[in-house]
């Protein structure tokens, strides 16, 4: 160890410290402080008002509250999941085959592929306010459509709890399935065209040669697509706070954490309380995946 | 004009958490986490920054608006202009959001604020003043006092009984309705509960929504709580409630929600996904009967089209306990304050003097004609029939209060009151039974810490 260390001049040295320090320092800074200060103002009461003295810390006091007596907390963990579930089990497959679609050499292929990438490179705010458009009780285009704005059969799309997250997961997944399709249709562009081919001509169908084909050479892409779906599905804020500020039906844990803390006065320690839920959530789902993929490199270079 | 700088509607980029958080972050809990910290930023700026106060030579004035929309925004612009004018000062102005500004309102006074802001009156108010951020301002209200009232004269004052805000204007809340639509069905202004409820019955008889409604923006709804809740309990018991100091699981609270809820399936369907500005286009068209709304949100639907305008009346909210009769009037003050160190004292002071004078109020009230003039010695020739009725119903009550959210703590009215109504409006009839004790937990836990 000590000798590589002597063999590195000053210049490489300051080089090293240079390239490992910033990124570091940044991180420390923008992702470790804050998550730590997060958790630390959880246990705390503060209104935001004042210097750091008047924070009062009241041990788990948030937590339980939080637990116990707040009704809009046990849904927004309910809707974060089911966001997650309706991205992986609806926009993931969905993405998948207009990739696949779309990677056939079909007419207007890029018209198409324009058209279904458009809502990604779109703002979530102005899609939250386009689907609002569109759902509007009164006027909006289903309504008026079938009918359903008049008395006695009104369909509320944006306030029915019973509707209106099933209503916004369609705008969500309609621009999942764009984001993921041009991830799928990257993949699919390293698939060599002469396993296809072998596979035609081995008699495999459609499916067939999808399912043991190409399904596997797309590995790697899963991998990307899983991690980027688990981070939107925790991460969905805007389209919601656009479409009905997070109204009940469509509390989310992200919308808790600006209600409380973002505002006229604010309970900083209960919305960090919520913060760290979220936080945990997160690890929950990003930990096995690591797990595994850490697993998986060791194994590799042991039996190299 | 030349006071005024071009303002921009987007939230000025400096200030707080609201501005910190930009919800399209990828990291979703660093992004929290500097919200928290934002106010800590903020916080140790202010220490710094605040302590140029006092006698600077400067010249300038600086005013923080929440004047966006369009007709504030050209109202207060001749505001600006007609005290840089009277007063000899340059105002240097700063427009935000209204939203925004009201959001971002914790760290835009911790940091480094304007001498002067737009406000609100009320518990709203109090609670800043009692923060320390705002500065008193009991010597100019020794130049303005007797052109107010004393009941707006105590909407002004802290909880440490010293001044803080100025008034501009004021509107009431009450039922609108459209005389024609009244006279072609025969229908009489209802004095009372039985005969509000009657008429209700009567108008969805004839195919009317009787009482349009919307709350998307989620805090109209209030207005309609703390109507029934005055009328039935009395001014002093909403305001010790407002206060936290009655229980929200008190029979009475119970209730105003079994009241409101009786006359729920009155109101119009679909009420989460439309705005109260929608709801009232409804009223206007003759599709609704009524609607329980604040006049600026009433009068402006109506301002496109004069015959509706004209056409355009209200009444008071009926009787509900005689005891109470009508004393009470929900009528929102907005205004202005100070901030807690201003950089040019003199000229904060001297501009406020003239927003709470009668020429100030003019010059806004000229271009707004929605608002009514806080001052009793205001001019009021030039205003309409329908201001000087709502006038007269403002300046004939024993009692005014603000609303839900500026009579109340404004962190337990965002975050428990507000979700709290939209489930009630929802399911009205099983809610006072079962989730006002929730209320009560939350509130007991929120007001113990602020």
């Amino acid at each position: 160890m000590t000798a590589r260390v002597h063999r590195l001049t000053k210049r490489d040295k300051v080089v090293v410290a240079v390239m490992a320090g910033i990124p570091t320092l940044l991180a420390l800074c923008l992702v470790w402080l804050p998550a730590i200060a997060s958790i630390v103002l959880s246990f705390t009461n503060w209104t935001g008002v004042g210097g750091l003295s008047t924070i009062t810390f009241d041990g788990v006091d948030n937590y339980k509250q939080l637990f116990s007596i707040n009704p809009q907390f046990w849904p927004a963990v309910e809707h974060n999941l089911i966001w997650l579930a309706a991205l992986l089990l609806v926009g993931t497959p969905l993405g998948m085959f207009l990739a696949y679609q779309l990677d056939k050499k079909i007419r207007l292929t890029k018209f198409y592929q324009t058209a279904f990438f458009l809502p990604v490179v779109v703002s979530t705010a102005v899609i939250g306010f386009v689907w609002k458009l569109v759902y509007d009780p009164d006027n909006g285009l289903i309504n008026s459509l079938f009918h359903t704005n008049k008395p006695g059969d009104y369909l509320d799309w944006i306030g029915s709890p019973h509707l209106n997250l099933w209503a916004v997961l369609v705008a969500a997944i309609w621009r999942h399935a764009g984001y993921l399709m041009v991830l799928y249709l990257a993949g699919l562009k390293s698939v060599d065209p002469s396993l296809k081919e072998a596979a035609a001509l081995d008699g495999a169908g459609g499916w067939q040669a999808f399912r043991h084909v190409v399904f596997p050479v797309l590995k790697p892409i899963n991998i990307v697509v899983l991690v980027v779906t688990i981070i939107e599905a925790l991460r969905a804020f805007d389209i919601v706070w656009v479409f009905n500020k997070g109204a009940q039906g469509t509390e989310l844990l992200s919308i808790l954490i600006t209600q409380n803390i973002v505002g006229e006065a604010s309970r900083i320690g209960y919305g960090s309380a919520i913060a760290v839920v979220l936080m945990v959530i997160s690890l929950g789902a990003i930990i096995p995946y690591l797990w595994v993929t850490f697993r998986r490199e060791r194994r590799e270079g042991n039996g190299r | 004009m030349s006071v005024r700088r071009a303002p921009s509607a987007r939230p000025s980029p400096d200030h707080g958490p609201s501005a910190l958080w930009t919800p399209s972050r990828r990291a979703l809990l660093a992004g929290a986490a500097a919200a928290a910290a934002g106010p800590l930023l903020a916080a140790c700026g202010s220490s710094s920054g605040g302590s140029g106060g006092g006698g600077s030579s400067s010249k300038t004035v600086t005013l923080g608006s929440n004047g966006s929309d369009a007709v504030p925004k050209k109202a207060y612009a001749a505001l600006w202009a007609a005290a840089g004018k009277s007063t000899g000062d340059t105002l240097k102005v700063n427009v935000k959001q209204h939203e925004n500004f009201q959001n971002q309102i914790n760290s835009y006074l911790q940091g480094t604020p304007d001498d002067v802001f737009t406000w609100f009156a009320g518990y709203r108010m109090q609670f800043f003043a009692k923060q320390g951020l705002a500065s008193p301002i009991d010597d100019v209200w020794q130049t303005i006092g007797s052109h107010f009232t004393p009941a707006i004269q105590a909407l002004s004052k802290g909880l440490d009984g010293k001044y803080y805000f100025v008034p501009l204007y004021y509107y009431p809340w009450a039922i609108w309705y459209r005389k024609s639509v009244f006279k072609q069905h025969g229908y009489t202004i209802p004095a009372n509960w039985d005969q509000f409820t009657a008429l209700l019955k009567k108008m969805k008889g004839d195919g009317l929504v009787p009482l349009a409604f919307g709350n998307q923006n989620q805090w109209p709804v209030m207005g309609t709580f703390d109507q029934i809740n005055f009328r039935l309990n009395g001014y002093q018991f909403h305001v010790d409630l407002m206060h936290g100091k009655e229980s929200w699981t008190d029979a009475r609270v119970k209730k105003t929600f079994d009241m409101w809820a009786s006359i729920m399936p009155y109101h119009q369907q679909g009420a989460a996904g439309r705005k109260t500005e929608d709801a009232t286009g409804f009223v206007r068209d003759k599709k609704a009967g009524m609607i329980v709304a604040g006049a600026g949100t009433a009068v402006q639907q109506f301002t496109t089209d004069p015959a509706a305008l004209a056409d355009l009346d209200f009444f008071p909210f009926p009787e509900i306990t005689p005891q109470w009769g009508m004393d009470t009037v929900e009528a929102p003050c907005d205004g202005f304050m100070m901030s807690k160190s201003p950089k040019n004292k003199t000229g904060a002071t001297k501009v406020l003097e003239f927003f709470g004078s009668p020429a100030g109020e003019k010059a806004y009230l000229d271009l707004d004609s929605s608002e009514l003039a806080a001052a009793k010695d205001f001019d009021n020739a030039k205003n309409t029939a329908l201001q000087k009725k709502e006038a007269a119903l403002i300046t004939g009550a024993k009692n005014l209060t603000q609303f839900m959210d500026r009579d109340g703590n404004p962190t337990f009215v965002s975050t428990v009151m507000i979700p709290a109504l939209a489930d009630f409006v929802r399911s009205p009839n099983t809610f006072a039974a079962t989730k006002l004790s929730n209320i009560e937990a939350q509130k007991k836990s929120i007001y113990a810490s602020s």
